[in-house]
Order: structure tokens, then C-alpha cells, then sequence
């Protein structure tokens, strides 16, 4: 099923990738034709078939919880872009009122 | 050429112990390699002169007290995706251009506990997304072997370094056949080891249901002491398993008597080179020669597995590369006007075209009213492909096959056209979506460059792929050489 110019920037949106000039198109063809290849899948029949989210036999393995030291806030913050008193400094996430 | 940058580790470990030579000499001839070659081959990102100074000191102060074990004082090389505390690690990616980590991951402690020495980071296919190697977020990497070729991918790096003399063994990858494609088309052996089989703690995330560390090495030995210093449980992470540490059990006892099988499906798939399928058929008639027994056996849905492969990775990397937000480390667009303008120009930005290519797809495929169609779809052809294993391993012990379909192909022959890419993987995917070993050994030449013989065991058993590869080696009397690099 082709993707659509809409579905493109719909999904770009979700992703929150930024589309650039050129990019509607170029993702809509590749994705397309990735796409095609993928619905090949139609094909299998599936109606009573678990599905497989994890491949080895492991269920919910607990360890006991022991305190141990993580990172410091200097660490934590040391790859930062932007940081001010301790903190990660982003922009505005709300309009002013 | 220095002869100490062509040993395998057992023979340097025999001069290391006997002091013939020393880690400091051993370590300085990769060095100086690096220096002469990487010019061309381009297989590090950067050296740690910061590290492999002093691990090889402090390996000659073991090896002087009479200590250590096999890997004191061995050069090795790890791929862009491990973190290293101090070091730079990137993934491949401009994203995270100068990211140092805060710790080491699991995988790479234990093996400087073991006493390896790092000499520095490998290139990669950006977030290990491809099989070239051309994805890097920095450069290409060129096959030691054909300088105008790709080293395979996604760790191309590092089977490059390890073809081309530069390290004796490396860390790699592989989520679809990110370490044993390039093994073999570089001519080394590399393997994937069983999920859960070494802790993924510090490697930085691609699809955390696929995702497996291994190595690189000149012989199926290498691989298999380097595997099994990194492997068993780890706390840090909840997927690796508390099973018994046995990967090189019966590594010398050959194969007679062991039935091998052929998948049907797997000599027809596209785009299969005659020369492939000529050298992989010689490499089994040699393990039939050795006592193996040679049995058909078939894996239907292998035709679906590049599809089902192409939802969930995607899927699972559009969840995953969601933490690379501009925020806590890595690329940052500052001139914006809220947070979300900057979330989205630091991801136009900072990610490579096809990694943001997978991160729509995924995205596309998880999203509301798409979910059954694909993400669940996939997740049940992906029990069927399981099942198929599971049937064949009822029939044989171990499989065998192609690992790649073609040799190295020319640099920029497959970067327009993203399927081409993803058929390189046809045959390797099928062992990460069913959680299986693999080791890729070199079994010969196709038009002069180097091929690739696939092993397949089951879940746990890397014992039984070790043994059939080490018997594949013995047998043909193949090894893996060091490229001149002219």
C-alpha cells in the first residue's frame, strides 16, 4: 500500500523528524517501496498463531534490591547541551499567558 | 607487514608468556598497522592511546608476576555502539558527536578484566542501520581486500581492522547479521552468539529484541575464548541468561558423526552469486568428507523474513532512538521557538537518512490503526520462522549455508536503492528473529574476494557452532589471512 504525502507528514509529526524540502516525496517513494516488499505478509496465514515479542525463554527474572551509587548529578549533566543549576535547560515547552 | 600484527591469540599468547615478546610491542605493531594502513581501509573512528598505553603496561606487569589468562595483553578494537567510560561513543552517528560515557558496558569490562588491551573505536553503520558500513554518520569504510569495496555492515569497522592487521580481535554487533556479513566479506570469522547469551548492558540500543554483542577473530579459537569471556549472566541486564558458560565444550571434537543441514530455501534466494553458492558448496562437501552427514532440510517461511524483519527492527528503533532528543546529550538546535521545534530539528538534523528512513517506517507501522496489520502481523510470522527452526534442528544438528548471497560489492553500488541494502541480510536475519547462534567463517573466494560459510545452531548451542566451524577449519585447511592493503 503506497504511503501518501498526508501519511508522510503525519508520521514525521509522530516521530518528531522535521521534514525539509524534497522529503515528502523522497519518503513517500522509498517508504513505498519498502512497503510493498513488506505486505508480502498478507500472504502468511496467521489466524491461530501466538505472536513472538521475546525469543528466548525468559520470564520475569527478579533480582534483590540492593542499593548501589549511581551517577552524580556533575556526571548525569556532563554530556549536556544545556544545563544550568543542576538542571537540564531546555526551551519554552508552553506559550507565555 | 610486522608479523605480530598477523598472530592469532594463542600464538601471542605463547610468546607473551614466554617473553619473547612483550603487550607493550605486541600493542605498538597494531599501532604502527594503524598508522600505516587506516589511511586507506578507514576502519577507526578514533585510537585510545588513553587506554592501550596503560592496559599494556599493566598487562607486562601480569605477564612479569607469571599471571593472566589467555587475553592479557591481546589488541582489540570495539565497535561505536559500546560504551567506554571517557571514550567517545557515538553509535556512527553526528547525533551523538562528542558523547562520552559515564560507564563501561558489560561486555567490554569483562574483557579488560580479562586483560585485553583497547586500541580504539571502530566505524559503523549509523545506530548499526545497514550492511555497508556507508551509513556512517563520518565516512565509508573500504574492504581491506578491494579498497573500491565495502567491508560489509553494520560493524565494518571492526572486520576491517581485524582483516587488515590492524587489531587481532574486535567487538561487534548484530541485529540481522551486522557481525557475521562483514566477517564474510572480510574474510574473518565472526559470530553472533544466542540472545541473552551476553549482556547488552551499555550497548547503545538498536532493536533490544535482535540486538546480540560478539566478536571478530583470525580463527574460530579466537572467537571462542573472546565469546566466552564476555558471556553470562550479568545483573545490569535482566535478558541475559544464568546459563552454564560452555560455549567451547567439545570445540575440538570434529564433526563426525554430526548431521549438518542444507535449507533448500537458502541457495535460492535472491540474488545469490554463483560463485557464492560454488565456494559454500566445496565448504560442505569438506565437512561431508570429515564424517558429517549432509541432510536436506527445509525453512519455509524463509521468504518472509526480510518483511517481518523490516517491521519489528524499525519498530523497536523508533522506540528506542526516542531518547535522542537534544536534551541530555548529543546534538542540540538551539535557535527555536519551543521544544518541539527543537526536538524535531535536532532529529532532522543529527540523524542520518536512513536511520531517520527507519524511524518513519517504525513509527508507520506502530501507529494507531496500522498496529495489527503490521507490528502484530510480523510478531506471528516471526513464531512461524522460529518453528521452522525448531523443525529443521528436529532433523540436524547445526545448518549450514551462505552467510552473505554476494561478495563485497563496489562502494555506492546499493546506497539509491534501500531494499538492494536489506536483501544483503536474507540469509543471517532468520538466526537474530529466532534468538539462534551464528558464526560466519571464510571458506574460499568468489572473483577474488572472500566468502563466507554460515553456521547455524540452536538456542544455546554455540558449543555445537564453534565445534562444526573449528572442524570446518580444521578440515579445509581454510584460514583467515591479513590483507596487504596495498
Amino acid at each position: 500500500m503506497p504511503l501518501t504525502r498526508d501519511q508522510v507528514r503525519h508520521v514525521a509529526q509522530l516521530a518528531r523528524i522535521a521534514l525539509e524540502p524534497g522529503d515528502e516525496e523522497f519518503y513517500a517513494e522509498q517508504l513505498s517501496g519498502i512497503l510493498e516488499h513488506i505486505d508480502r505478509l498478507q500472504e502468511v496465514p496467521t489466524d491461530d498463531i501466538p505472536p513472538t515479542a521475546q525469543v528466548v525463554e525468559v520470564t520475569n527474572p527478579l533480582r534483590d534490591d540492593v542499593p548501589r551509587p549511581g551517577l552524580t548529578q556533575e556526571e548525569a549533566l556532563a554530556n549536556a547541551p544545556a544545563a544550568v543549576n543542576g538542571f537540564f535547560r531546555v526551551p519554552s515547552i508552553q506559550e507565555e499567558a | 607487514m610486522s608479523e605480530l600484527t598477523e598472530l592469532t591469540i594463542s600464538e601471542a599468547a605463547r610468546l607473551l608468556r614466554v617473553h619473547s615478546i612483550s603487550a607493550a610491542e605486541l600493542v605498538t605493531a597494531h599501532v604502527q598497522r594503524i598508522e600505516q594502513v587506516d589511511p586507506l581501509v578507514k576502519a577507526f573512528l578514533h585510537v585510545t592511546p588513553e587506554l592501550y598505553e596503560k592496559q599494556a603496561d599493566e598487562a607486562d606487569e601480569k605477564l612479569a608476576r607469571g599471571e593472566g589468562g589467555p587475553l592479557t595483553g591481546i589488541p582489540m578494537a570495539v565497535k561505536d555502539v559500546l560504551c567506554v567510560k571517557g571514550v567517545e561513543t557515538t553509535a556512527g552517528s553526528q547525533i551523538l558527536r562528542g558523547f562520552r560515557s559515564p560507564y563501561t558496558s558489560t561486555a567490554v569490562s569483562r574483557l579488560f578484566e580479562a586483560g585485553a588491551v583497547m586500541l580504539g573505536v571502530t566505524n559503523c553503520d549509523e545506530f548499526a542501520m545497514g550492511s555497508s558500513t556507508e551509513n556512517s554518520g563520518y565516512f565509508p569504510t573500504h574492504n581491506p581486500w578491494d579498497l573500491d569495496r565495502v567491508p560489509g555492515g553494520s560493524s565494518g569497522g571492526s572486520a576491517a581492522a581485524v582483516a587488515a592487521g590492524e587489531a587481532m580481535i574486535a567487538l561487534g554487533t548484530d541485529t540481522g547479521g551486522s557481525i557475521r556479513q562483514p566477517a564474510a566479506v572480510c574474510g574473518v570469522v565472526g559470530m553472533k552468539p544466542t540472545y541473552g547469551r551476553v549482556s547488552r548492558y551499555g550497548l547503545i540500543a538498536f532493536a533490544s529484541s535482535l540486538d546480540q554483542i560478539g566478536p571478530f577473530a583470525r580463527s574460530v579459537e579466537d572467537a571462542a575464548l573472546v565469546l566466552e569471556a564476555m558471556a553470562g549472566h550479568d545483573p545490569l541486564d535482566a535478558t541475559s541468561s544464568d546459563r552454564p558458560n560452555d560455549v567451547r565444550r567439545d570445540f575440538d571434537k570434529g564433526v563426525k558423526g554430526m548431521r549438518l543441514g542444507v535449507p533448500r530455501e537458502y541457495s535460492e534466494v535472491q540474488g545469490m552469486e554463483p560463485g557464492v553458492s560454488a565456494a559454500v558448496r566445496e565448504a560442505i562437501k569438506a565437512l561431508d568428507k570429515a564424517g558429517a552427514e549432509i541432510v536436506d532440510v527445509t525453512l519455509p517461511h524463509t521468504d518472509y523474513g526480510l518483511a517481518a524483519y523490516y517491521i519489528i527492527a524499525p519498530a523497536e528503533c523508533s522506540s528506542n532512538l526516542a531518547r535522542f532528543d537534544g536534551v541530555k546529550y548529543g546534538l542540540s538546535v538551539q535557535d527555536v521557538d519551543n521544544i518541539t521545534e527543537m526536538y524535531m530539528r535536532t532529529r532532522r538534523q543529527g540523524f542520518g537518512t536512513e536511520v531517520r528512513r527507519r524511524i518513519m517506517l517504525g513509527t508507520y507501522a506502530l501507529s494507531t490503526g496500522y498496529y495489527d496489520a503490521y507490528y502484530l502481523k510480523a510478531q506471528k510470522v516471526r513464531t512461524l520462522i522460529k518453528r521452522d527452526f525448531d523443525e529443521a534442528f528436529s532433523k540436524c544438528d547445526a545448518i549450514v549455508g551462505a552467510t552473505s548471497p554476494t561478495v563485497a560489492f563496489p562502494i555506492g553500488s546499493k546506497t539509491a536503492d534501500p531494499l538492494s541494502m536489506y536483501l544483503c541480510d536474507v540469509l543471517t536475519l532468520g538466526g537474530n528473529l529466532a534468538g539462534l547462534p551464528g558464526i560466519s567463517v571464510p571458506c574460499g573466494t568468489s572473483e577474488g574476494l572472500p566468502v563466507g560459510l554460515q553456521v547455524l545452531a540452536p538456542q544455546w548451542r554455540e558449543d555445537v557452532a564453534l565445534r562444526v566451524a573449528r572442524a570446518y577449519e580444521v578440515a579445509s585447511g581454510v584460514k583467515a589471512e591479513v590483507a596487504s592493503v596495498a
